[in-house]
């Protein structure tokens, strides 16, 4: 923070100042005071400083709510987790204020959703939540007006019932106590009527001069009614400019679409449809990846080895889940993937010349095997050069219309946001705004470091400069106007999901601090303050309404959370003829070390630093949470001698950061890969000073990849891996742990799973074994288990997420997952095997397995965890008097303990966020997952008034609700005709550690690979790269 | 397992006597009452008593943190959900095996030699099983509901879960020590009749008295006294070789790799006794030279302790080849395997190889008679000893836990400050009680030394006159 | 000043003296006697007509109890009061029960033991007439005496008396009743 400052002082040397004083509208300071005191001090950094000076007591408070009392003390090391035990009352209270000023019952949308509510009974909204521009459907779970949990909406096709950590983790930002809390002027606190005021008088100024002086900075948007209202901003200021930018922005993805087919459209992939699927960089299966949740459900349907399996090849440059899903991966560095694109391209007779490898030449044959029912698919961060390669091969193959569809785009605007970005910075820098707006967007953190935005914004002498956002971030510091926005579950608006049908977003609660929706700003900025948001959207509709009768529409389309019909239709496009030319310099050559950016896996592009949950996410490769360390190859390690935890100096074009750095397997060599988003400054107390800011030496002509000088330095960083370094080169331990084999394997030996380790025989045994089938015993007859398909897991986190939301998981912070004491109910293991440089891996999703000889019982001194009937293993926390032994005892360690107080008992926004049917842990107990014996419980007392049996499918845990690629399936054991017992019934069903007998209800479906015999022969691609590299 | 010593002291050793020549009932009575009785405060004890009475407040300040925190500011994490405080509590207990072992076990095996130095050995038995007793209360999460480990009618009807091997502690471990505590307090009776006989202060007299409760030595007492002690030691005996049998099932019962092994019951009893023997060395040699009790507790009661350690210490390193040599029987695939190879080459091999060599290899020299007769050496050896046996513990429970079946969970410990302060508080807690036992009460048996002496022995009554034969007598 | 006689008191230099002294006294008809000594002396019990020594039959009922509570306790809890499934194991898991039924078996009867003693020696029991003699306190030490009390029919102050010295004792001693 420190540099900085100084850094915005010596910019605005004094003279400037007063002048930027008089321009501002500054009744409430006394400007000659000011003025003396400014001649006379060299204080701080100005802006600050005049209220300061003024002395407001709203500044007092402000800096109080901004800094409560003991705020320094987050950043050591037990407070970083106990800003969630302690939080300040102040800010909370606040929070409190807010709704109690617009009692909830106006906001639960009975107007239009007449339905009884049942205390005590959730009710559920359809809206959807956006990530970069791009929609996701959702199902919110509201209890008694406030949103307790967000799902995936069944009927959307974009979500089938699955959601992404992003949309799960939304529901923790809208509570985030952190949250700024009203509009802000010059750090005071402000009404939104005097900002209209204000507003006002600034934008009849524009309006004299045809908006000359006006620029509005927004993200990606895919908003209609947004698009609709800024469009007619822009007519009403035709001189006005509209920028967009965000950082982790698909540029390449769509100049790759200009370049093959001079027209931005949006490429959707059917891969049901595909046998055979090349990834050139691309991480489809990642939550980030527009589309993800359906692609993973289709790619993960097409893994059943009794079914016709497809079959994943991935080139990659980065570690990915996706790339340790393949049958066969070449770890390229990032610039050697359009050579490979091109000798694919070449044979597969596209011309150009190939430089031949073993893999590629599986490749190939395989794709020409498979012409019609292969798809490429080229990663966002790849240039577009290799887009418009994908392109050219998926035409080339008679892809296009089967595998490959493309169609209108998704953003309403699509542009290429860098350039965008630079054209502003230029207009501010020659002194050309006047009216800056910036709309959810955080360039001062953000934007490439070459830009400089925050010297150029501080000296744009821009009069007025207006943040609008969640949080008072590093923006709105240096903003004269922040206005606090509505979370998207406070307000309403709409948005098009990646197939470009338009989701309904309707809110779930009155705005927590009266924010504003980015609908009801623009309307402001347009002389129109009075309209809602509702107003907005719903006359916008009206307009857009097929049918005659309008309300009947507007309330199913917003009971379907989606407008029907909207999906843009397929569009023809054909690829320019001829391969793009090759730039020059494509490939970096090998010796210098090459760095790759990429979006953090949890906190996107630092908008979710401020949120505990994805904070404490274990990353889906290096299970690290809470930092975002380089990624380095073994084989650069070794040669280098840095291990993880080693702090080195990044040199990039003259701009340098230190980070740690962290031996990723399968990292190619001579690169490094960092990831963006973290080392924020001004988010909030879980977000602030975690991690390393990396957008500090991205340059805007190079944002992916560049090269870079690595200087270790002589210190280390201790990073906070929920799996350390053991899950590699274990495979004798692991084996029975994970299984997998190749369809030949399965079709040879079907059980070949169960053969990995002896089961004892069930009666084998000195006491007698319960029989959950027994009437007498379980009188209802349901005996609960679960199945988790190893093959389609891609290790994607939603489960953990929706854990954490559904069962009230606390986070517990970084020092405390140091020493081992996470508290994730479900965690998702990677186990990597064979060469490091190029190792195969499977995920596991690890819940409670729920022995039926469960080891944790019997030790427990005081019953404080005894089986249930229907053959749960239940956990009585009430009972617990914490001795620990239960975990000690349990072989796959999914228990979990109050070590300390983690729970946060203080802050009403966290009261208002828990699930009220699932109990708060206190200090000293253990905990675990229960298989949402919640749920269980609901479905048990609705059958039961209904007087019939639970039926199958009835009951969905969090995770199983949540992954989009069905992996899990839970169910009644006891019904042979249930999905879970036909699926255990399969010959590929395991348990863990079946040889310890204790008769897991949570088994395995063995992963089963589906390798190209050409390359299945023991040699790995990685040897291969060498050639590639040629 | 304490034969060994038995049969090495028949032939052997006669030379030195169990108590040297020159004493009559008069003078050994005066000698050991007159250390309670007569002997004025020296500095030492009062800055000993002091010091290690400052370190108990250490204790206490733990402790209270412990309990306005969580047992979080512990080293302990998932997957080692143990740490010192077990460490710690099974070292105590096995330290409080020697006492009761040696009173009764020995009292039946007819050894007259313990009749000197059982009382001391009782006494460190009592407090050690305090300072073990303590470690189970406050490891749990809510120590404040400790009280829910015992069978108590309670509004919730709910009770204890009596297949848990925890709770077969509990009970074992606090039948133990009210035991310890009867047999103790039954075998001071006739000397606290003794001290109240010869206290010139009117006061202690009336302590003494009420303490003695009208001792008055008569023969139908003696008689009924006799029987009830010879039961008690009857009792004892299984019941001390029954409590580490028990703690160790606190691991075998259980399903982790280097916890499940059937080994366990009697090399944990061993190892108690190892650790009983080296404590009661390492009080004895020093109280021995700071009260001139050498005639009493002579070389002869170190030799043979020492020669008890080193049969437990041989029992102690078969279990360790026997866990090494079931693991390579389950073969190289198997999780034993693992274990035992992590101990070796994992990352806490360091302790592990420290344990050979504090536990089996450093005792072997008490091969050597001479080192078994020398104190020093003895005391040193001991020490070596007693941390053996805590880094045993250590091993078992910290290496066994770390990793274990799923290696995505391995993890690692560490003790914090908090964890140090609490095992080295229990430490002072123990030595301030041996501190204040030394002054308030006989710390030599004084009747059953007057049984050693000669004229004790009823003459028309010709039998052979080895004291060992006399006593038999007696006790029969 | 003479209180009323409680009994008289003859002390003796050695354990051997007082057991001859005992047995002789006994044998010549004196039923209401008793012998004191620093330590247990070897036949002084049969010597004064000391024979029913009850001390290891209350051991063994208390032992018997201890065992059936232990049992009882964690039956009736187990599988009665309270029958939950607890890792799959029956409701009366017995080999489980075996470790606190011995506990309880030894906590009871070794208690036992102990008080049993006191009970039947009727300790406590702070004051006794032969505490008032001066030099009993001896008894705990290094002396040995044996005791006639005035209670035996054929107590006769100057015969006892007489007959007492007859045992060479080192000093006779009245034992007054106050």
């Amino acid at each position: 923070m420190a540099p900085e400052n100084t850094k915005r002082e010596d910019t605005c040397p004094g003279k400037k100042k007063t002048l930027d004083v008089q321009s501002l509208d500054a009744k409430a300071l006394d400007l000659a005071a000011v003025r003396e005191e400014i001649a006379s001090t060299s204080g701080p950094e100005y802006w600050r400083s005049l209220e300061e000076l003024a002395g407001s007591d709203e500044f007092r408070e402000m800096m109080h709510r901004e800094f409560p009392k003991g705020a320094s003390e987050w950043l050591d090391s037990f407070s970083r987790r106990g800003f969630l035990q302690t939080m300040g009352a102040s800010l909370a209270l606040a929070g409190m204020t807010a709704c109690t000023r617009q009692p909830l019952e106006q906001i639960v949308p009975y107007v239009r959703q007449p339905e009884d509510m049942i205390p005590g009974r959730p009710q559920f909204y359809a809206s959807a939540t956006t990530l970069g521009g791009y929609a996701s459907p959702v199902l919110v779970e509201s209890h008694m007006g406030r949103p307790t949990k967000i799902e995936g909406n069944p009927d959307h096709p974009a979500s089938l019932g699955a959601s992404d950590i992003f949309a799960q983790a939304s529901l923790l930002n809208m509570y985030d106590p952190d949250r700024s809390q009203t509009p802000v002027y010059l750090g005071e606190t402000r009404s939104w009527k005097n900002f209209v005021d204000q507003i006002r008088t600034r934008m009849a100024g524009q309006r004299a001069v045809e908006g000359e002086g006006f620029r509005l900075l927004t993200g990606p948007i895919s908003s209609p009614t947004l698009a609709n209202q800024i469009q007619a901003l822009l007519k009403m200021y035709p001189k006005a400019k509209w920028h967009q930018y965000s950082p982790l922005h698909r540029d390449n993805v769509l100049a790759g679409s200009m370049l093959a087919f001079g027209q931005a459209v949006e490429t959707q992939y059917r891969l049901e449809a595909a046998d055979v699927i090349l990834s050139l960089d691309a991480d489809f299966l990642s939550p980030s990846f527009p589309g993800s949740a359906r692609y993973t459900h289709d790619y993960a349907a097409r893994r059943n080895p009794d079914a016709a399996m497809n079959r994943l090849y991935v080139v990659e440059s980065v570690p990915s889940p996706t790339g340790v899903k393949a049958e066969h991966r070449l770890s390229l560095r990032a610039s050697e993937v359009e050579g490979f694109a091109r000798s694919l391209a070449a044979s597969l007779g596209l011309g150009g010349n190939a430089a031949d490898s073993h893999f590629l030449r599986a490749v190939a044959d395989d794709f020409k095997a498979h012409a019609g029912s292969c798809v490429v698919i080229a990663g966002e961060q790849q240039s577009p050069e290799v887009h418009a390669l994908a392109h050219a091969i998926n035409a080339h193959l008679g892809n296009v219309g089967k595998t490959v569809v493309y169609t209108e785009t998704v953003l309403a605007n699509p542009v290429d946001q860098t350039a965008s970005l630079r054209d502003l910075t230029q207009d501010l820098r020659e002194k050309k705004v006047d009216v800056l707006v910036i709309l959810d967007a955080n360039p001062v953190y953000d934007a490439p470091a070459d830009l400089n935005f925050a010297d150029v914004v501080l000296n744009s002498g821009a009069g007025l400069r207006l943040h609008y956002g969640l949080h008072q971030n590093e923006t709105a510091e240096l903003c004269q106007w922040h206005v606090n926005a509505a979370h998207s579950l406070e307000a309403w608006s709409d948005g098009r999901t990646y197939d470009g049908s338009v989701c309904i977003i309707q809110p779930l609660i009155a705005p927590l601090y009266d924010g504003k929706s980015a609908h009801e700003l623009v309307a402001a900025l347009m002389g129109q303050s009075t309209l809602t948001g509702h107003d907005i959207l719903r006359s916008y509709w009206q307009g857009q309404a097929k049918s005659a009768d309008f309300e009947t529409w507007w309330r199913k389309t917003v009971h379907d959370g989606f407008v029907a019909g909207t999906a843009h239709p397929a569009k023809a496009v054909t690829p320019k003829a001829g391969l793009p030319p090759l730039k020059a310099a494509a490939a970096a050559d090998a010796s210098t070390i090459e760095v790759s950016f990429r979006g953090d896996p949890a906190i996107y592009d630092g908008s979710f630093a401020n949120n505990g949950w994805m904070q404490e996410l274990p990353k889906p490769m290096s299970k690290m949470t809470w930092d975002n360390p380089g990624w380095i190859g073994p084989a650069y390690a070794a040669r280098t001698g840095l291990k993880s935890e080693d702090m080195v100096t990044l040199e990039i074009a003259g701009r340098s950061v230190q980070v740690p750095v962290w031996i990723q397997a399968g990292h190619p060599d001579n690169a490094i890969t960092v990831f963006l988003g973290y080392g924020r400054r001004r988010v909030g107390r879980v977000g602030n000073g975690a991690g390393f800011n990396l957008y500090a030496v991205r340059s805007s002509d190079a944002p992916w990849r560049t090269t870079a000088k690595i200087t270790p330095l002589a210190q280390t960083y201790k990073l906070a891996s929920t799996q350390g370094y053991q899950t590699i080169e274990t495979a004798t331990i692991t084996r029975p742990v994970i299984r997998e084999g190749s369809l030949a394997e399965y079709k040879k030996k079907p059980n070949f799973a169960q053969e990995m380790e002896d089961t004892p025989e069930r009666n084998v045994t000195l006491y007698p074994n319960v029989d959950y089938s027994d009437p007498n015993y379980n009188k209802l007859g349901y005996a609960w288990g679960m199945t988790v398909d190893l093959g389609a897991c891609v290790g994607c986190n939603a489960c953990m997420i929706a854990c954490h939301s559904e069962n009230n998981i606390p986070v517990v912070g970084k020092p405390q997952v140091v020493v081992g004491r996470h508290m994730h109910w479900i965690r998702v293991d990677a186990y990597y095997q064979g060469d490091r440089d190029n190792p195969s891996a499977s995920f596991q999703p690890v819940p409670c397995m729920q022995c039926e000889n469960a080891p944790c019982e019997l030790v427990c001194p005081v019953g404080a965890t005894v089986h249930s009937s229907e053959g749960l293993n239940d956990m009585v926390y009430n009972r617990c008097i914490g001795t620990r032994y239960c975990s000690n005892n349990c072989p796959y360690k999914v228990r979990r303990f109050n070590f300390l107080l983690f729970q946060d008992w203080e802050t009403p926004q966290f009261k208002m966020m828990r699930n009220p049917d699932v109990s708060i842990r206190s200090r000293g107990v253990m905990e675990k997952c229960t298989y949402c014996v919640q749920r269980i419980t609901v479905a048990r007392i609705d059958s039961e008034r209904e007087e019939r049996a639970i039926r199958d499918g009835e009951i969905q845990t969090a995770c199983q609700q949540a992954c989009p690629s069905n992996a899990i399936v839970f169910g009644n054991v006891n019904d042979p005709q249930s999905k879970v017992s036909k699926l255990k019934a399969q010959a590929r069903n395991y348990s863990m550690l079946a040889e310890l007998n204790t008769r897991p209800r949570t088994t395995y479906l063995a992963e089963v690979r589906n390798p190209n015999s050409q390359l299945e022969s023991a040699e790995h691609a990685g040897v291969d790269s060498a050639v590639e590299q040629g | 397992m304490s034969t060994d010593p038995t049969i090495a002291l028949a032939e052997e050793d006669r030379e030195i006597p169990v108590l040297e020549p020159g004493h009559d009932m008069a003078s050994v009575t005066a000698k050991i009452s007159d250390i309670v009785l007569e002997r004025p405060l020296s500095i030492a004890w009062v800055a000993g008593v002091m010091f290690c009475s400052g370190i108990v407040l250490m204790l206490g300040t733990a402790v209270t943190y412990l309990f306005f925190k969580g047992t979080g500011i512990w080293g302990i994490n998932i997957p080692v959900g143990w740490g010192f405080a077990i460490v710690n509590f099974v070292w105590w207990i096995g330290i409080g095996h020697a006492g009761t072992l040696i009173s009764a076990i020995l009292h039946l095996l007819r050894q007259s030699w313990r009749n000197s130095i059982n009382r001391f050995a009782e006494a460190m038995t009592l407090f050690a099983v305090m300072c073990a007793g303590l470690f189970p209360l406050i490891h749990t999460g809510r120590p404040w509901l400790a009280y829910w480990m015992f069978p108590i009618p309670n509004t919730m009807s709910y009770w204890p879960q009596f297949r848990s091997p925890l709770l077969w502690d509990v009970f074992a471990v606090s039948t133990y020590g009210t035991i310890s505590l009867v047999f103790w307090y039954t075998g001071l009776i006739p000397d606290l009749a003794t001290l109240r006989d010869r206290a010139s202060n009117k006061y202690i007299r009336l302590i003494y008295g009420a303490l003695a409760m009208g001792w008055r030595g008569e023969a139908r007492h003696w008689e009924r006294y006799e029987s009830a002690y010879l039961l008690l030691a009857g009792l004892s005996t299984p019941l001390v070789l029954s409590v580490h049998t028990v703690v160790s099932f606190d691991f075998a019962i259980s399903i982790m790799p280097g916890w499940h092994t059937t080994v366990f019951p009697p090399y944990f009893v061993a190892g108690a006794i190892y650790s009983g023997f080296a404590m009661v060395l390492i009080l004895v040699i020093p109280v021995r030279a700071v009260y001139n009790l050498r005639d009493m507790i002579t070389e002869k009661h170190l030799d043979i302790a020492a020669k008890v350690m080193l049969a437990t210490g041989l029992i102690v390193a078969y279990g360790y080849i026997l866990e090494i040599y079931m693991a390579w029987y389950a073969g190289p695939k198997s999780i034993d395997w693992f274990t035992v190879h992590n101990r070796f080459f994992g990352p806490y091999a360091g302790p592990y190889w420290m344990l050979w060599v504090c536990n089996i290899i450093t005792p072997q020299v008490l091969w050597i008679k001479s080192i078994r007769r020398s104190p020093v050496l003895l005391f040193l050896i001991s020490l070596v000893v007693l941390g053996g046996m805590w880094l045993e513990r250590f091993v078992i429970i910290i290496l066994s836990l770390h990793r274990d079946f799923v290696p995505s969970s391995w993890g690692m410990y560490y003790p914090t400050k908090w964890d140090w302060m609490t095992y080295i508080g229990t430490l002072g807690l123990f030595t301030t009680m041996i501190f204040l036992f030394c002054r308030v009460l006989p710390m030599i048996s004084i009747f059953e030394i007057r049984m050693l002496l000669p004229e004790s022995h009823v003459k028309h009554a010709a039998e052979s006159h080895a004291p060992a034969a006399q006593l038999e007598g007696k006790h029969l | 000043m003479s209180a009323p006689l409680n009994g008289l008191l003859a002390e003796f230099e050695s354990a051997s003296d007082l057991v001859a002294a005992a047995k002789t006294t006994h044998r010549s008809g004196y039923n209401d006697i008793e012998a004191y000594s620093p330590f247990p002396v070897h036949g002084l019990g049969e010597a004064i007509g000391f024979t029913k020594n009850r001390v290891p039959l209350v051991v063994l009922i208390c032992g018997i109890l201890g065992a059936c509570t232990g049992y009882g306790l964690q039956y009736w809890v187990s599988a009665i009061t309270y029958p939950i499934n607890v890792g799959g194991r029956p409701l009366n898991s017995w080999p489980s029960f075996v470790i606190i039924t011995f506990e309880l078996t030894v906590l009871f009867a070794g208690i036992s033991a102990t008080v049993g003693m006191l009970v039947l020696n009727d300790l406590p029991r702070p004051h006794h007439p032969v505490f008032n003699v001066p030099q009993f306190e001896r008894a705990s030490q290094d002396r040995f005496f044996l005791c006639v009390f005035a209670a035996d029919p054929k107590f006769n102050a100057s015969e006892t008396r007489r007959f007492l010295e007859g045992l060479k004792p080192i000093s006779i001693a009245d034992v007054p009743d106050e």
